[in-house]
C-alpha cells in the first residue's frame, strides 16, 4: 500500500490541512515572540472570527443584498475586526494587569479566558451549542491535476497563508511598529527607557494576532463549512504545536512547522489510521529532543 | 478572595440546606450540555423537558406534578458519577433519564442500580450498559443491530459487493457501528475494501477518503454523527465519489442537509422512525417540539422524549414511585412511542424495527422498514 | 527512646477524618457530599503531586493526567481482567491495594521516561512536550482493544471509599511535605530558583528533576487508580489535555509551591464547581430566567480569571499553614 500514500492527492490533502494550521500558527507565534505568552485563547479568537463572518454574511446578504466579491470583502473585514477587537479586549482586561507578574499566572488566565469564551458562546442562546452550516461565500470549484483534484479554496488558503507570512515578516522587520515590537520582545524595560510605549506595542501585537486568527476562522469556515463554539480547541492546539515545531516566535518557522504537521498527519493517516492520531505529537517530541529550539528557532540565552 | 470565599460559603450552605423534601415527584435528567458534545445534550434536554411538560399539562402522574432536575455531565465519566449521585442522594429523584454517551452512562448506572433507582438511557448504545443491572434500561438500538441492518440493506437493496467504512477512532458508538457493519457485510458475502478511522474532532478527512476511494467501493458506510457526516460526504464528493452513502441514527438531524447540502443526496441511514411518518405520536412530537424550541427535533431529542414517556408510563402503571415497582412496570411495558412500538427484552433493550431513510431533494424520505 | 511526639499533621488529619466520617455516618453529609469529598481528595493527590513537579521543582508539566491514566489502566486491568476481583473475595482489599501501588509504580516509570526530556528542555518547550506525551498516552489507550479502546475499561470493581482515598491523600501530603523540607527538597527548590547557580553549588540537577517527575507521576498514578475504582470505569477522554489543565489550574489557584494551597484549591474548586450547579438552579428558580447547567462553566471560568487577576500568586502564595511545617525537635 506504500504507493497509495505518497501520491499527488495526498500531498494536496496535506497542504490543505497544513495551510489552516499555518494561518492559526502565524498569530500564535507572533504573540508569543513578542509577549512571551502562550495565548491559549488564540483558538477561540479563531472561532470568533468564524462566527463573525457567519453573522456578517447573513446580515449583509439577506438584509442588505450584498453579493459576490463585495460580500466576500465585507465578511473578511468583519472577521478581521472581530478577531482584533476580542484580542484587544482580552489583552486589556485579562493579560495587561498581569504583565509584570510571573508569566505562568498569565498562562492560567489565558486558559480561563479560553474556557470563558467557549462556554459563553455555547450557553448564550443566540449562538448556542449546535453546529452551523457556513455559507459558500465564493463559488467552490474543483480543479483536476491528472488523477488528483484540488479545490480553489485550497489554493486560496495556501495563498493567504503565504501572503500573511510575508506581510508579517515585512511588518516585523521593516516598519517602525515592527522595530518597536522586536525591542519589546528583547527587553521591555530597556524599550521603555528608549521611549517606546510598551503597552501600545503589545496592544497592537494582540490586535494583529487576533485579526490573523479572524482571517483563519473565515477561511476555515469556508473550507470546512461547519462551525461550533468548541471548534477552536483542536486546531488551536495543533497550530501551537506547529509553531513550537518551527521555533516559536519565528514567523516563517510557524508556516514551515504547520506544513510539516499537515503533511505528516496526512501521510500517517493514509498509512494507518491509528498512526494519524498521534503522529503530530510524536514528531514534536522527536524534533524537540534533537533540536529543542525548533526548526528555525534562534538560540537564546537561558530565560529563567 | 472575599468574593471567592463568600461564594464558597454560599455553595456549602446551599448544599447543606437544599435537602428539603417536596411533595412533587422529581424526575432526573442527565446530559452533556457543556463541552464538545453540548449540542447532543441540548437536544436530549429539550426532548426530556418537552415530554415532562406534556405530562404535566395532562395532570402529571399519580396525581402529582412532575418536577425536573437536569444535570450537566460534560461528557465526562467522573462528572457523570457525581451527577448521578447528586440526583439520587441530593434531589431524591424517583427515576433518571440519561445519559447520552455510553462511557458516562456506565459510570452512572452502577450508582442508580445500587440505589435501586430505575433509569433509561436514551442513546447509550454499548451493550454493557444495561448489563449493569435490572434497573438499567435503554431506548435506543444496541451497536450490532443497526450495523447488521445497514449491511443487509447495502448488500440486498443497493446491490453493493464492495463497501468501505469510515468512523471516529475516539467514539465507541461510531466504531462499534462500523465494526458490526463490516462483520455483517462480510458474512453476507461482500468485501470491505477499506476500514478507516479518523481522530475525534477532525475536520479534514481527505487522507482517509483518498485511501478509501482507491479501493473503488460501491457504498461508503459513514457511522459518524451528522456533523462529521456532512463534512465527510462533501469531501468524498470533492474527491470524485458518486456512489451511495450509508449510516446509522447519528445522521438523524435537520442539520445534516443544512450542513451537507447536495453532498448527502443519495445517502441512506437506519433510524428509529421516519420523520414523514404520520403516526399521531410523531406528529404531536414534531409539532410541539417545533412550537417550543423553534427547531426541528433530531434523533437524540426523539429518544429522550420517548425515554421520558416510557418512564412516566411505567410510574403510572406501577401506581407507585417505588423503584422496584417502576422497574417491574418498565420490564412489562408495551407502548407506542415516537420511535415505534417499544417493548423491552430480557436484557432491557428495546425490541423495535429499523426504518431506512433516504435523503432525497434535501428531505428525509422513508424508504423501507427492516425487522431484526 | 528518641524524643517522639505525636506529629501535628497526623493529629489534624485524624481529627478531620473523624469529623467527616461522623457527619457521613449520621447522615448530615449525604452520599452526594461525600462523593464530592472523595473527588476532592483525589484532586488533592493530583494537585500536590503536580505541585512537586511544577511548583517545587519548577518543571512545567502539562501532561499530568497521562500519569493518572497509566495508574488507572494498569490497576484497573489487574483487578478487572487478570485477577477478576470480586468484593466478596477475602484477599480482595489486599490485592486492590497491591494493584493501586503497581499502577503508581508503572506511572512512575513513565514519569522517569518523561523526566528525561526535561533535562534538555525548559519552560514552554517542556510544557508542550509533556502535553505531547500525555496526548500520546491517551491516543494509545484509545487504540488498545485489550483495555477497551474508545469504549473504555469497563466493569472495574468499586473498591475506593472515603477511608482508602483519605489515607492515600494523607500519605501523599506527608511524603511531599517531608521531601520538600528535606535536603532533597531544598535542592529541588534551588533548581527552580536558578538552575545554573544550583549546579555551581553542587546540586545534581539531572537527578532531582527526574526524581521529581518520578515521585509526582507515582502519586498521579495512585490518584488515577483510586478514581477508576471509584467510578468503575476508565476512559481515555478523561485523561486528555483538558484534565491536566484543570489540575494545573488548581496548583496555581492554590499557590505555586504551597502544599497547603494545593489542598485548599483542590477542595475549593471541586466544591465550587459542584456548588455552582445549585447556585444556578436556585437562581433560575428564583428569577424564572431560562438558565441551566450550561451557564455553570461560564461562571467557573470567570471566577478563575478573577482569582488570577486579584490574587495572582494564588490563595496561599508560597506560604504554608503551620500544620504543614515539620516542627523543630526540642532537645
Amino acid at each position: 500500500m506504500m504507493g497509495s500514500i505518497f501520491n499527488v492527492q495526498q500531498v494536496i490533502n496535506g497542504l490543505q490541512t497544513g495551510s489552516i494550521y499555518a494561518l492559526i500558527a502565524l498569530g500564535y507565534t507572533m504573540v508569543y515572540g513578542i509577549v512571551r505568552l502562550i495565548n491559549f485563547a488564540h483558538g477561540d479568537f479563531f472561532m470568533i472570527g468564524a462566527y463573525a463572518s457567519y453573522g456578517s454574511f447573513f446580515l449583509f446578504n439577506s438584509l442588505l443584498g450584498a453579493k459576490g466579491g463585495t460580500l466576500a470583502f465585507i465578511v473578511l473585514i468583519f472577521s478581521v475586526l472581530a478577531g482584533g477587537a476580542v484580542a484587544a479586549v482580552t489583552n486589556r482586561f485579562a493579560y495587561r494587569p498581569l504583565r509584570y507578574k510571573p508569566k505562568l499566572s498569565s498562562l492560567i488566565t489565558a486558559i480561563g479566558v479560553s474556557m470563558f469564551i467557549e462556554y459563553f458562546f455555547s450557553a448564550f442562546p443566540p449562538i448556542g451549542p449546535s453546529y452551523k452550516a457556513f455559507p459558500e461565500i465564493l463559488p467552490k470549484m474543483q480543479i483536476a491535476i491528472g488523477s488528483a483534484t484540488i479545490s480553489n479554496y485550497t489554493l486560496i488558503d495556501i495563498g493567504v497563508a503565504a501572503v500573511l507570512m510575508i506581510g508579517l515578516t515585512v511588518l516585523v522587520k521593516w516598519t517602525p511598529l515592527g522595530k518597536a515590537m522586536r525591542a519589546v520582545s528583547q527587553d521591555k524595560d530597556a524599550a521603555k527607557l528608549m521611549g517606546i510605549d510598551v503597552e501600545r506595542v503589545i496592544s497592537w501585537t494582540f490586535i494583529i494576532g487576533g485579526a490573523f486568527a479572524g482571517v483563519a476562522g473565515l477561511l476555515n469556515g469556508m473550507t470546512y463549512p461547519r462551525i461550533f463554539p468548541y471548534m477552536g480547541i483542536q486546531p488551536g492546539l495543533k497550530a501551537f504545536i506547529a509553531a513550537v515545531l518551527g521555533g516559536i516566535g519565528n514567523i516563517p518557522g510557524a508556516v514551515i512547522g504547520a506544513y510539516i504537521m499537515g503533511l505528516a498527519e496526512t501521510f500517517a493517516s493514509a498509512y494507518n489510521s491509528l498512526l494519524g492520531e498521534g503522529i503530530a505529537f510524536a514528531i514534536l517530541i522527536l524534533v524537540l529532543l534533537v533540536r529543542p529550539r525548533g526548526i528555525l528557532g534562534e538560540k537564546t540565552a537561558d530565560k529563567i | 478572595m472575599k468574593q471567592f470565599l463568600s461564594i464558597m460559603l454560599l455553595a456549602v450552605v446551599l448544599l447543606a440546606v437544599s435537602c428539603g423534601q417536596s411533595k412533587e415527584l422529581i424526575l432526573g435528567g442527565v446530559g452533556p450540555v457543556t463541552g464538545e458534545a453540548a449540542t447532543f445534550g441540548d437536544s436530549t434536554k429539550k426532548g426530556f423537558l418537552l415530554a415532562v411538560e406534556e405530562w404535566n399539562a395532562k395532570g402529571g402522574v399519580l396525581g402529582k406534578t412532575i418536577k425536573t432536575s437536569f444535570a450537566d455531565d460534560k461528557g465526562d465519566p467522573a462528572e457523570g458519577a457525581t451527577v448521578y449521585t447528586k440526583l439520587i442522594q441530593q434531589d431524591k429523584v424517583v427515576a433518571i433519564i440519561g445519559t447520552v454517551m455510553s462511557k458516562v452512562t456506565l459510570a452512572g448506572a452502577p450508582i442508580a442500580q445500587a440505589a435501586k433507582i430505575p433509569m433509561i438511557s436514551p442513546t447509550s448504545t454499548n451493550e454493557k450498559v444495561t448489563l449493569v443491572g435490572d434497573y438499567i434500561f435503554r431506548a435506543c438500538f444496541i451497536d450490532p443491530f443497526q450495523g447488521t441492518v445497514g449491511a443487509k440493506f447495502a448488500f440486498e437493496d443497493l446491490k453493493a459487493k464492495k463497501a468501505a467504512a469510515i468512523f471516529d477512532l475516539g467514539n465507541d458508538y461510531t466504531k462499534g457501528l462500523s465494526e458490526s457493519f463490516k462483520k455483517a457485510f462480510e458474512a453476507l458475502g461482500g468485501t470491505v475494501v477499506a476500514f478507516e478511522g479518523h481522530p475525534s474532532g477532525a475536520t479534514d478527512f481527505k487522507a482517509q477518503l483518498t485511501k478509501i476511494l482507491e479501493g473503488k467501493p460501491e457504498v461508503l458506510y459513514i457511522s459518524d454523527y451528522y456533523n462529521d457526516v456532512a463534512l465527510i460526504a462533501k469531501q468524498a464528493r470533492e474527491l470524485g465519489y458518486k456512489g451511495p452513502l450509508l449510516g446509522g441514527d447519528g445522521w438523524d438531524s435537520p442539520d445534516l442537509v443544512k450542513l451537507g447540502g447536495e453532498a448527502v443526496e443519495n445517502g441512506f441511514f437506519t433510524n428509529h422512525y421516519a420523520p414523514d411518518a404520520t403516526t399521531p405520536e410523531v406528529l404531536t412530537f414534531v409539532k410541539n417540539y417545533k412550537a417550543k424550541n423553534n427547531a426541528t427535533p433530531d434523533a437524540l431529542a426523539a429518544l429522550a422524549y420517548d425515554a421520558t414517556y416510557l418512564m412516566l408510563t411505567a410510574i403510572k402503571n406501577a401506581k407507585s414511585t417505588d423503584g422496584a415497582k417502576i422497574r417491574d412496570a418498565l420490564a412489562a411495558i408495551d407502548l407506542v412511542c415516537v420511535s415505534g412500538r417499544v417493548k423491552f427484552d430480557a436484557n432491557r433493550n428495546p425490541i423495535k424495527s429499523a426504518a431506512i431513510i433516504e435523503i432525497k431533494g434535501g428531505k428525509q424520505v422513508y424508504r423501507t422498514t427492516v425487522n431484526p | 527512646m528518641r524524643n517522639l511526639r505525636f506529629p501535628r499533621l497526623l493529629a489534624y488529619a485524624v481529627a478531620f477524618y473523624a469529623v467527616l466520617q461522623l457527619l457521613a455516618v449520621t447522615g448530615v453529609f449525604n452520599g452526594y457530599i461525600m462523593h464530592i469529598v472523595n473527588q476532592s481528595l483525589i484532586y488533592v493527590i493530583l494537585v500536590v503531586s503536580l505541585n512537586l513537579i511544577n511548583g517545587i521543582s519548577g518543571q512545567f508539566s502539562l501532561g499530568h493526567m497521562g500519569f493518572a491514566a497509566v495508574g488507572a489502566y494498569v490497576s484497573g486491568t489487574l483487578t478487572t481482567i487478570i485477577w477478576k476481583l470480586a468484593p466478596d473475595n477475602p484477599a480482595a482489599i489486599v490485592l486492590f491495594i497491591a494493584a493501586v501501588i503497581v499502577g503508581g509504580a508503572a506511572a512512575a516509570l513513565v514519569g522517569v521516561l518523561i523526566g528525561f526530556p526535561s533535562l534538555r528542555l525548559k519552560g514552554d518547550y517542556l510544557a508542550i512536550v509533556t502535553l505531547g506525551f500525555g496526548e500520546i498516552i491517551r491516543t494509545m489507550l484509545n487504540n488498545i482493544d485489550y483495555v477497551g479502546g474508545p469504549r473504555g475499561l469497563l466493569g472495574i470493581p468499586k473498591f475506593s471509599n472515603f477511608t482508602v482515598i483519605f489515607i492515600a491523600a494523607f500519605l501523599t501530603i506527608v511524603v511531599v511535605r517531608n521531601l520538600v523540607q528535606s535536603s532533597h527538597g531544598r535542592a529541588m527548590l534551588s533548581i527552580r530558583e536558578n538552575e545554573l547557580a544550583a549546579e555551581l553549588v553542587g546540586v545534581n540537577s539531572t537527578k532531582y528533576k527526574v526524581l521529581a517527575f518520578a515521585i509526582g507521576a507515582f502519586f498521579a498514578g495512585i490518584a488515577g487508580a483510586l478514581l477508576a475504582h471509584l467510578i468503575q470505569i476508565a476512559h481515555p477522554t478523561q485523561y486528555g489535555f483538558m484534565g491536566s489543565v484543570l489540575v494545573l489550574i488548581m496548583v496555581y489557584a492554590g499557590g505555586v509551591g504551597s502544599i497547603t494551597g494545593s489542598v485548599i484549591a483542590a477542595f475549593g474548586l471541586t466544591f465550587l464547581s459542584e456548588g455552582l450547579r445549585i447556585v444556578i438552579d436556585s437562581l433560575a428558580a428564583a428569577t424564572g430566567l431560562p438558565i441551566g447547567g450550561e451557564w455553570r462553566m461560564v461562571v467557573y471560568a470567570l471566577l478563575l480569571i478573577f482569582i488570577m487577576l486579584f490574587r495572582t500568586e494564588g490563595l496561599m502564595g508560597n506560604k504554608e499553614l503551620k500544620i504543614m511545617v515539620i516542627e523543630e525537635r526540642k532537645a
